[in-house]
């Protein structure tokens, strides 16, 4: 079978796990349309009722069996939307979409892979191949025509950066960088 | 008062031409009453009398049958034909469906088949739209009516459809894809006549445009809005005023983005409403903790006439009880994005006597389907999701869910149940209970399993199915299954039209049984199942009769499939290659094969090769 069998935190497994196709090809798990979001294949989902596994001390849920495409045949947007919910209480990825005025297409970023704002903001520039300016609080973002600001759960625009991290993730719905005048505008003590 | 003459007219509703006709035919006649037509030859007389009663014909099949009997009757088939359905958007060229039927108002076209839900086929297939909207716009200027199903639609075909056609008023898309929020703003922008606009099950992608602010101000026709699939937040602000200047709407279908709060103005302002999708039904994360929650059981009380609920997309259950008061007069209630216990549903389904159609997650496990047997004893329609979709999870529901159901829901016509065990047992006590099944899909989870308490195969089981229920048009099967299954099916099948078949039988003979026992099949999906170039052969005196067969994962080869190609020249046989096949290879992953007057389709992508 396979080569050099290294041990994880769990039990590996992988080594032993029952698969279609030959040894030394991966696991069937092809998701062919893109559209919808990704097929979550089960070694983090735990199931609705919990981690399934008899022993409590696992660190992680044994892997299953390898998924078959379309099987059982539910439509993604159907398994998506029972287990949208259970993912973001569970602490799943937080997904929110960022535009950039002038910029033609939209980009989606995780927020929970950052631990703030320095590393937030860094990624947000590099994406958009632009410079943010120094944050203050009185001041906002100066030394440059960007402002970021985000969209909270009430509907409100609000700079990036004024409340702490945490409350900021959970209530940020939508990040959009506004540019020029708007942006600077925010800046001026309003 | 030529015949010609009056095709002038346009564009004549199709009953108020027969009376004209009609009242120009008798006035022809003597004043005195004698039945005597001296001024218009007998053909013509005939003619007219067929074109009357053609009017009132509207089952397509009769029609169909109608148009066989001779070139007159064909004519005037074609002449009265309002409403156009196509299986298979690739069976005809939108030319030739124009050509021949002059007088459309309602268009009824599908497109991909379904085992393309399930990711099955690669994305960018076909069953484009746009090809049939520009021939519709130049031949049907007075077409009011669409409605499509797994077809491609662009933002543009949503423009030309609002932008070429004055008189429009319907719009329904199911299962589709390839257009976007903005393609909507700029549809209900223009389509000043609409009446319908339901979006089920599509893909809309958001392009942040708030297209519910695009509907035109003043009064509104709309009497049917369903976009419970938008995945994108809407200006509520702008649906409530619409809600408010829509005195005909009925249906309403509302998205996740809806709180519950905003739900209730909503039905404050229209409680005529019939069919409500409630959203998420939870209230949106920033309701004030001191505030005064609104009477929901009085907005539902209010709702007099509602009779189909569906939504609770995030559902908090403490809300449920405010259905109540709309309980006794639903027939259809989805609770299928509900992940609500047996315990949370007894009291909701105890008052539901008049339920015929059911949608529900199994999370209400076996016992939450014994209450619904006790209660609903009118119903029609049960369909029983997984909340979990996979193939080794524990199964809330069981043989005992379906047995009570089969024992207390004798009226039972359609049933999709998902499950992770099922006996024999329990499945030939729904066939004998439930005389009335037209429609039996059995989806047992896991692959090839058998009978847990005998150990045997589900062909009894299946078996019983198709022979005590006499009216069954449509089946899917699963569970472990011999070539005895098959031979049940094709004996006993007579009337099946819909069989659905995945990782089943042993040999080539399970499909030549189905192919050469039953008559009437007309949609045949297989996956995963060991049927190859014989198999396929043994269905060659049937394949014009079909709309469709897809085999996937079978055991075809490229030469199998050419044999077919090469013997049927009507029929499109398209070979679908997933990413990790090469051009060449002789085994075939995906077989898709289809009748068609117009020879291998012109848009087909790379990865399909047509044999």
């Amino acid at each position: 079978m396979e080569g050099s069998v290294g041990y994880d935190n769990d039990l590996n497994l992988k080594a032993t796990e029952l698969r279609l196709g030959l040894p030394g090809t991966e696991p069937v798990s092809i998701v062919r349309s893109n559209k919808r979001s990704l097929q979550q294949v089960a070694d983090d989902d735990c199931g609705v009722n919990g981690c399934k596994s008899d022993d409590q001390n696992e660190t992680a849920p044994p892997p299953p069996k390898a998924q078959i495409v379309g099987w059982p045949p539910i439509r993604s947007y159907r398994k998506n939307n029972i287990q949208t919910k259970k993912n973001e209480s569970e602490g799943g990825g937080i997904y929110v979409k960022v535009s950039m005025d002038g910029a033609p297409y939209l980009r989606k970023i995780d927020l929970k892979v950052y631990s703030g704002y320095p590393e937030l903001l860094q990624a947000i520039e590099n994406m958009f191949k632009f410079t943010i300016g120094e944050y203050s609080e009185r001041e906002g973002y100066k030394g440059s025509d960007y402002a970021p600001t985000y969209e909270d759960k009430d509907g409100d625009w609000m700079l990036v950066g004024d409340v702490p991290w945490e409350m900021f993730i959970t209530s940020c719905k939508r990040l959009r960088i506004m540019k020029g005048s708007e942006a600077r505008g925010l800046g001026c003590g309003v | 008062m030529s015949e010609d003459d009056e095709r002038q007219q346009s564009p004549p509703s199709d009953l108020e031409f027969v009376s004209n006709k009609a009242r120009n035919c008798n006035a022809t006649g003597s004043g005195s009453g004698h039945p005597e037509f001296q001024s218009t030859y007998p053909d013509q007389v005939l003619e007219n009398v067929l074109e009357n009663m053609l009017h009132f014909l509207t089952s397509r099949r009769d029609r169909n049958a109608a148009s066989l009997v001779c070139k007159s009757w064909y004519r005037v088939e074609a002449l009265t034909r309002s409403e156009l359905f196509i299986g298979n958007c690739y069976a005809v060229s939108p030319g030739r469906a124009t050509a021949r039927f002059t007088r459309v108002k309602a268009l009824h076209l599908k497109g991909k088949p379904r085992f393309a839900d399930f990711n099955l086929m690669p994305p960018d297939w076909g069953a484009h739209f746009n090809p049939w909207a520009l021939a519709m716009a130049k031949a049907y200027p007075w077409l009011e009516k669409v409605h499509l199903k797994r077809m491609s639609v662009t933002d543009d075909d949503l423009a030309t459809l609002a932008e070429l056609f004055l008189g429009f008023k319907e719009l329904v898309l199911v299962c589709c894809d390839g257009f976007g929020t903005s393609g909507l703003a700029i549809f209900v922008s223009k389509c000043r006549q609409l009446k319908v606009l339901d979006l089920i099950e599509s893909e809309v992608s958001d392009d942040e445009t708030d297209w519910i602010s695009c509907f035109p101000e003043g009064e509104s026709n709309l009497e049917s809005l369903i976009f419970d699939c938008v995945e994108c937040h809407i200006n509520f602000e702008a649906l409530e005023r619409l809600v408010a200047r829509s005195p005909s709407l009925k249906k309403l279908k509302l998205n996740r983005y809806v709180s519950i709060g905003q739900l209730y103005r909503l039905m404050v302002r229209a409680p005529q409403l019939t069919h409500l999708g409630t959203g998420s039904f939870s209230p949106s994360d920033i309701a004030g903790q001191g505030d005064q929650e609104p009477d929901y059981v009085a907005a539902f009380a209010a709702c007099r006439s509602l009779v189909c609920l569906s939504g609770f997309r995030e559902i908090i259950p403490d809300y449920l009880p405010a259905i109540y008061p709309v309980c006794a007069n639903l027939t259809s209630l989805n609770f299928s994005y509900a992940n609500i216990t047996a315990e949370q549903l007894k009291p909701i389904i105890s008052k539901c006597h008049k339920l015929q159609t059911f949608w529900v997650l199994d999370s209400i496990c076996d016992e939450g389907l014994q209450a619904v047997a006790a209660t609903c004893k009118d119903l029609r329609e049960l369909r029983v999701f997984p909340v979990d979709a996979r193939e080794d999870s524990d199964g809330p529901v069981s043989e005992v869910g379906l047995q009570a159901i089969s024992e207390g829901c004798r009226k039972l016509q359609s049933i999709l149940y998902f499950c992770q065990r099922m006996t024999n047992a329990a499945v030939i006590a729904m066939s004998k209970n439930c005389p009335d099944l037209v429609v039996f899909r059995l989806c047992i989870m896991g692959r090839h399993r058998a009978d847990p308490v005998t150990g045997e195969p589900m062909d009894d089981g299946f078996g019983a199915i198709v022979m005590n229920c006499k009216k069954l048009t449509r089946l899917a099967v699963s569970g472990l299954l011999t070539d005895k299954a098959f031979d049940y099916i094709g004996r006993h099948g007579k009337l099946v039209r819909t069989l659905s078949v995945a990782f089943a039988g042993d040999s080539d003979m399970a499909l030549k049984y189905v192919l050469e026992g039953c008559p009437q099949l007309q949609k045949l999906e297989i996956r995963d199942s060991p049927f190859g170039d014989a198999a396929l052969r043994s269905g060659l005196h049937h394949y014009y009769n079909m709309r469709f067969l897809w085999m996937s994962s079978c055991r075809l080869t490229r030469h199998g499939c050419q044999e077919i190609a090469r013997a049927m020249p009507r029929l499109v046989v398209e070979v679908i290659r997933s990413a990790d096949e090469e051009e060449m290879d002789d085994v075939v992953g995906t077989l898709y094969m289809y009748r068609s007057l117009e020879g291998p389709r012109t848009d087909a992508p790379k990865f399909v090769t047509i044999l």
